[in-house]
């Protein structure tokens, strides 16, 4: 299923911090951070939400390296756990609204924390369903299985004409969080750059973690795993709900970004987006989701404004990348590096 | 009960049309080792080059044709220049690959042929209805489908089992290095099966026109209940393909016609409508997801 030759990147990880990497991380922070500034000063607003964007899309495909990197799983299904957090979200923003409770007994709410803890939780819930069924199968069926899911759950939020069926669903505004005004792009910008540097920094315990170590083992041979005594289906399995919670997570602040949950997140075009961003940054590497979805998501601006013809750039240069480049943006600048990144 | 009968045509028909394309996807995972996402393009180019062939023609039988060669030409390039490099890569860089084609031939089609959907008629032989049983009035042409997907099939199954290319075909599912090994080109025989994949998804294609809109990402609708037909009749088997493409085929169309309506007794209409919808749309799923759980392999998983 995934080649054996694949370097071990929890092995470069429990390495240490080596210099290049912090002060790669380092200039990346302060750009981050000027990034409001900057775009204030050209005048180029937009920028601030693309910046949103670009590291809400990280999280979920860090998320998503979790299962596909490290765990070896193959989910062609994770929108699934991205617009569960979104229509969470959302749907715990209008009963809050409304007035009603959601189910008839969990009182709606417009608190940024609980929404986002609610969102994780149910895309974990979700994904350890799912995942407990599709681990059952392999290869193949675990792509088809996950991509099976993932419809089921399109399907069944796009029937519920009570939260907008097709149209998807409105919120009347952002969460709230102790009174910062998160409508506000520049607030919420500081506020996702917060959560994925908190997130990033738990990313990179978990590529440090004998966890990760075993999950690599598993995904290598799960027979020697197995003989070790550790079982390769339990390891797997929490893995793959590590990597639904932050992929709803992703959701949750998608929605909040946009103020609204959209169809399009459960559409099994966006499982494919954020493998394309995973495989494009680099598959179990510690920069990849995060440069996959800087780059896919800043083509995407770009190409958009000046042709409607994006999803063919967007195929163009996803087919290159595979057939020709072996390990994403993180090999090739690590070639170009001589590997001092 | 006339409505149930028409409906169960209406489901054989449908699951016919999931056998031409199902059957060319799974010969091709079955010998070559390729997911392709891709397959859907190729019923996209059968429907679009035939419908506008027959368009400026005039002419239903001349479009056929078209659509079967644009499709063969476009399917024999895309194996050259794209699926060959995918042999000896692991599925996930098959599946964003081909991905990726989906991407490119959507908007391709859009380029090339606009928003608007194509028109497609049936032709005038076949555009009457026949009263099939008293007050049970058919169309012909969606008749013709299943007539067509009967045909392949057979025509199919003699091909795979009785002539010598069908051997080789079969030789290479069991072990390629061993076909290689005896001198036979089995890059030859790969091409000749994609090929053939391409030709029957191209031609559901363009006898889907008439039924359903010929216009860019119709290829996207159907492929996933394809895939679907092809994991739970086990990947590789046609005989397996073709017991799933039926039995999805009538189990999605009953699902569509009586989900809302059943659902109608116990909630307000419009919503029953909607969620009814979605619970149809579900169902292939669901029995995909209920299969693989007690058979992981699907029915008939394919020997080798």
């Amino acid at each position: 299923m995934t080649d054996l030759a694949h370097p071990s990147p929890a092995d470069e990880a429990r390495q240490g911090l080596r210099l290049p990497t912090v002060v790669f991380g380092a200039v990346l922070l302060a750009g981050l951070i000027a990034l409001p500034f900057a775009a204030d000063a050209v005048g180029m607003n937009s920028l601030i939400s693309l910046g949103s964007r670009v590291l809400i899309y990280a999280i979920a495909v860090a998320s998503l390296n979790i299962a596909l990197g490290f765990g070896g799983l193959v989910s062609f299904g994770h929108a699934a756990f991205f617009g569960i957090g979104a229509y969470v979200v959302a749907m715990l923003s209008n009963h809050a609204d409304w007035g009603t409770p959601f189910l008839g007994f969990i009182p709606g709410t417009n608190s940024l924390i609980l929404c986002l803890l609610a969102a994780m939780l149910s895309a974990g819930v979700a994904a350890a369903i799912i995942g407990a069924l599709s681990l059952r199968t392999g290869g193949i069926q675990f792509i088809m299985i996950t991509l099976a899911f993932g419809q089921m759950v399109y399907f069944f939020f796009t029937s519920l004409s009570a939260y907008g069926g097709d149209d998807g669903l409105m919120m009347s505004g952002a969460n709230a969080f102790f009174g910062l005004n998160l409508r506000n792009r520049t607030n919420f910008y500081y506020l996702c750059l917060t959560i994925s540097v908190a997130g990033f920094w738990l990313y990179w315990m978990f590529m440090r973690s004998s966890f990760a170590a075993v999950l690599d083992g598993v995904r290598q041979s799960p027979d020697r795993m197995a003989a070790l005594g550790l079982a390769p289906t339990r390891h797997r399995l929490v893995a793959f709900i590590l990597s639904g919670i932050g992929t709803g997570l992703a959701g949750g602040l998608l929605a909040n970004l946009l103020r609204f949950a959209s169809p399009d997140t459960l559409n099994w075009n966006t499982s494919g987006l954020l493998m394309i961003m995973l495989i494009l940054g680099g598959v179990g590497t510690l920069w990849g989701p995060f440069l996959g979805a800087l780059v896919i998501l800043v083509l995407e601006d770009v190409f958009g404004a000046w042709t409607e013809n994006w999803p063919l750039v967007l195929g163009i240069v996803l087919l290159l990348v595979v057939l020709n480049t072996h390990g994403g943006l993180v090999a090739l600048i690590r070639r170009l590096t001589g590997g001092r990144l | 009960m006339t409505l149930l009968f028409e409906q169960m045509l209406n489901g054989v028909q449908y699951g016919f049309m999931l056998f031409l394309l199902a059957a060319g996807l799974t010969l091709i995972f079955g010998i070559m080792g390729i997911i392709n996402l891709a397959h859907g393009a190729f019923y996209m180019a059968g429907a679009f080059i035939g419908t506008w062939v027959a368009g400026v023609t005039g002419s239903f039988w001349i479009g056929l044709p078209a659509g079967l060669a644009g499709s063969a030409v476009i399917g024999l390039l895309v194996e050259f220049l794209v699926i060959r490099r995918l042999y000896a890569r692991d599925h996930l860089e098959q599946v964003l690959a081909t991905f990726a084609l989906v991407l490119i031939f959507n908007q391709l089609a859009t380029i090339v042929f606009g928003r608007q959907p194509l028109m497609a008629a049936p032709p005038q032989l076949l555009s009457a209805s026949v009263e099939l049983l008293p007050g049970l009035i058919y169309p012909v042409y969606r008749l013709a489908i299943i007539g067509v997907g009967i045909a392949v099939a057979a025509g199919l199954y003699l091909l795979i089992n009785r002539s010598r290319i069908g051997m080789l075909i079969r030789a290479g599912e069991a072990d390629r290095e061993m076909v290689r090994a005896l001198g036979i080109r089995i890059k030859l025989i790969y091409t000749l099966v994609f090929g053939l994949g391409a030709v029957l998804a191209g031609l559901a294609g363009y006898l889907a026109g008439p039924i359903y809109s010929v216009q860019a990402g119709m290829g996207d609708r159907i492929i996933l209940p394809t895939f679907v037909v092809v994991v739970v009749g086990g990947v590789g088997s046609i005989r397996g393909a073709f017991v799933a493409a039926l039995v999805l085929g009538v189990l999605d169309t009953l699902l569509r016609a009586y989900a809302p309506g059943m659902l109608r007794g116990i909630m307000e209409s419009s919503a029953a409508d909607t969620l009814g919808a979605g619970l149809a749309s579900m169902g292939i799923y669901l029995m995909m997801a209920l299969v693989l759980m007690a058979r992981p392999q699907g029915f008939f998983p394919a020997k080798g």
